[in-house]
């Protein structure tokens, strides 16, 4: 956990109260509605279909159950009831009352929780790994160079007013469970071939209407310029970028249209000029921040103790479970553990003020205190004893995020679409409740393996559809809901974007198109060992169109 | 619109000369940029000359006129166009534009910490109830994260060498410097 000082405390008072008079300047109609939008869009709050939205971020996904019971407060007293986790590791509050957001904010304030540059042409929450910290893979902990990006991007003054939204992403794995090439700025922090650490940084990775995965422009960033470099790019997209047309403002869209080569000159350019000026990092800042990261006092344990192996041996609900959702720890004894939003017939990412409560509960009884928020919309525990991990098991079992499906065809990826949102063309959770249900048989979703299916409901791609192993797309034909259907996209370090099987189908045939492809898996694949998004890569997508579209007018 | 300068509603002694006749003589003037251009001779007169720069040109092409230069104006055609940050970073912090940097167009109380942070010191505001409020509108913070070239001190510089601290409480907050 990153702890807050004196300044970070008062900086957030500030900003409560700067927002507190913004929205009573609104009420009393001294600013208009276009003005008044750019601020409230800083501050995490979207007008939607049927009320505000307030869009809570949580910095590198990383929770204390402290702020998960303040989530909990805000959805009982200013919302519904429930919260809906982001692909971004954010909450997202859908009923709030414009007159009630000050008082909310300042309620999450206290507990180092805000909406800050969760919306808006603006640089959004820094994600990251939500293993962060805790996982053997990594090299060192991600988070405290995501929190010194946090804090320098924090009201930026040049760079509050960009082309258009900022997100950037970071690991320190092998294996990329940020999905950061996908980000307008991608992150990978290595060692090199002499052993030192430093960042392979990419640029222009975003997916939308017209979809690219980042392009490496340094491939080797010493630590110490990460923020010169990083305000380099920015300061090149912040003059550059287009601002004509909302759909081509990205820095995706910069970086093609100049050329990735001609780009990264002028960055380089830029960033000769400020490399050494007081960006540079020296190692007293950064050691600094690292201090102010809590690590919990572990025990001296012993790993797979008898009580986990007898259990594993002699019970198969919790053997499938501890399958599905258990992950190395780095510390001996312990384990990561993974709890589902996804259950059948449910929203994917939301979780009740009721869970919420009881996630804190466990998370101090059995994970420190801490929980984290990963981008495929489920929650983490990444401290249990694995000692306890039968005792955690049937209490996240009483409150439903137990479910043994993480990686699975129901652990669907899924933007609230239509539902909610005024820019969606097509609904998205009732495709997503269907799909749970089409694939509610455990040992069917089994044999399929590891299958990640993503649906956004519309081109702006918050369900990430573009790098789905089955993409769902919304789209709009004659007042109707379709959708188009990729297949191959994966947003790991291995990332690619999916492509088309063919025509969208109309709102009722969706889920039987996945079934089909699902089918069509099961009799192509070479072994049963054989992943569905192998098997997508050594045929391509013929073999699956001809027989989604067998039966189906193609056209 | 009011001109702000110092925290204060002030005249403005420059008046802008948008046409081509002919600059008089010891009048400050604001000339478009092509003017400039044309008549570089006219940062020789008496009286101080600025000049209007608009927000897509590169502001490196004002760089032999720096040391002349009375006034920039940057252009915020709208709120959300921020191209005019970075370009008043650049003049103030890689050219050493020490004159008057004026802030013009769609210039709102919401972004008057962001514009001096940047490096503007004046500021034509578009409603007067915003000039009205500039000086409590900018005591609203005194906590930053990131150094610009305004000096300002910033959190990681105040931490610089401290002692780290212990787990934090409700502290009162950094006096403004």
């Amino acid at each position: 956990m990153y702890v807050y000082d004196e300044f970070d405390w008062a900086f957030l008072e500030q900003r409560v109260a700067e927002f507190r008079d913004q929205v009573r300047r609104r009420l009393a109609g001294e600013l208009t509605e276009d003005e008044f939008k750019l601020l409230r869009l800083l501050n995490g709050v979207y007008l939607q279909l049927h009320a505000y939205m307030l869009r809570i971020g949580i910095p590198y996904g990383t929770l204390s159950s402290e702020q998960l019971r303040a989530l909990a407060h805000v959805a009982r007293t200013y919302d519904r009831g429930y919260g809906h986790f982001t692909t971004r590791q954010n909450i997202q509050f859908h009923w709030i009352k414009l007159e009630q957001l000050p008082d909310a904010m300042g309620y999450l304030a206290q507990h180092r929780l805000h909406g800050i540059q969760t919306s808006g042409n603006s640089i959004r929450n820094v994600t990251t790994d939500q293993w962060a910290g805790v996982t053997p893979e990594e090299i060192e902990d991600p988070r405290i160079w995501a929190e010194l990006i946090r804090q320098h991007t924090t009201l930026h003054p040049e760079f509050s007013f960009l082309p258009r939204k900022f997100k950037i992403a970071i690991t320190a794995s092998a294996h990329d469970r940020a999905a950061i090439k996908i980000h307008d700025i991608s992150l990978r922090l290595y060692r090199n071939a002499e052993g030192e650490a430093g960042f392979e940084v990419g640029v222009g990775g975003g997916l939308g209407r017209i979809p690219y995965l980042a392009q490496t422009i340094k491939p080797f960033l010493p630590r110490r310029d990460l923020l010169s470099y990083i305000e380099a790019i920015l300061r090149v997209y912040n003059q550059y970028g287009r601002r004509d047309n909302i759909h081509k403002a990205r820095i995706k869209i910069l970086v093609h249209q100049i050329g990735v080569e001609k780009f990264a000159e002028e960055v380089e350019a830029e960033w000769q000029t400020i490399r050494d000026g007081p960006l540079a990092l020296e190692p007293s800042v950064v050691a600094e921040i690292a201090t102010r990261f809590r690590y919990p006092a572990y025990e001296t344990l012993v790993d797979n103790p008898d009580a986990l192996t007898s259990a594993r041996l002699t019970d198969r609900a919790f053997a499938t479970w501890f399958n599905a959702c258990v992950n190395r720890h780095k510390v001996r004894g312990y384990a990561i553990v993974t709890l589902s939003l996804k259950p059948e017939g449910g929203t994917p990412g939301d979780a009740t003020a009721e869970q919420m409560d009881a996630i804190a509960d466990l998370a101090d009884r059995y994970s420190c205190g801490e929980i984290r928020v990963g981008h495929e919309q489920n929650l983490v525990l990444p401290n249990v004893r694995q000692r306890d991990l039968v005792e955690l098991w049937r209490a996240l079992d009483a409150i439903g995020v137990a479910l043994p499906n993480i990686n699975l065809a129901s652990d669907i990826i899924a933007c609230p679409g239509l539902d909610y949102c005024s820019l969606a063309n097509a609904r998205s959770i009732p495709v997503a409740q269907e799909l749970t249900r089409r694939f509610r048989d455990l040992d069917v979703a089994r044999n399929l393996g590891r299958l990640h299916i993503n649906i956004s409901g519309c081109i702006n791609a918050c369900g990430h559809h573009h790098v789905g192993h089955i993409g769902i797309l919304g789209v709009e034909k004659n007042g109707e809901e379709f959708y188009q259907v990729t297949i191959g996209g994966r947003a790991d370090e291995k990332a690619e974007l999916g492509a088309l099987i063919g025509p969208a189908v109309p709102y009722a045939d969706v889920a039987n198109v996945v079934e089909d492809i699902a089918a069509a898996y099961l009799e192509l694949r070479e072994r049963s060992d054989e992943l569905f998004i192998d098997t997508v890569k050594r045929l391509g997508v013929e073999p699956f169109r001809e027989r989604v579209y067998a039966t189906r007018q193609a056209g | 619109m009011r001109l702000v300068k110092q925290g204060r509603v002030v005249e403005d002694r420059f008046v802008r000369w948008l046409d081509d006749a002919p600059v008089p003589e010891g009048v400050a003037v604001i000339v478009p940029h092509a003017r400039l251009f044309a008549e570089p001779d006219l940062l020789r007169r008496s009286a101080p000359t600025g000049v209007i720069w608009p927000n897509d040109r590169k502001v490196a092409e004002l760089a032999p006129y720096v040391d002349r230069l009375a006034l920039v104006a940057l252009v915020f055609p709208v709120f959300k166009d921020g191209r005019a940050f970075s370009q008043a970073r650049i003049l103030r912090e890689q050219y050493g534009f020490a004159g008057e940097l004026r802030a013009t167009g769609q210039v709102l109380r919401d972004q008057f910490v962001f514009m001096l942070r940047a490096g503007f010191n004046a500021f034509e505001v578009t409603k007067d109830a915003d000039a009205a409020a500039f000086a409590e509108t900018t005591r609203r913070y005194s906590i930053f994260y990131q150094p610009t070239g305004d000096g300002r001190r910033t959190a990681a510089s105040a931490r610089r060498g401290r002692v780290p601290a212990a787990p934090a409480g409700r502290e009162p907050a950094l006096q403004d410097t």
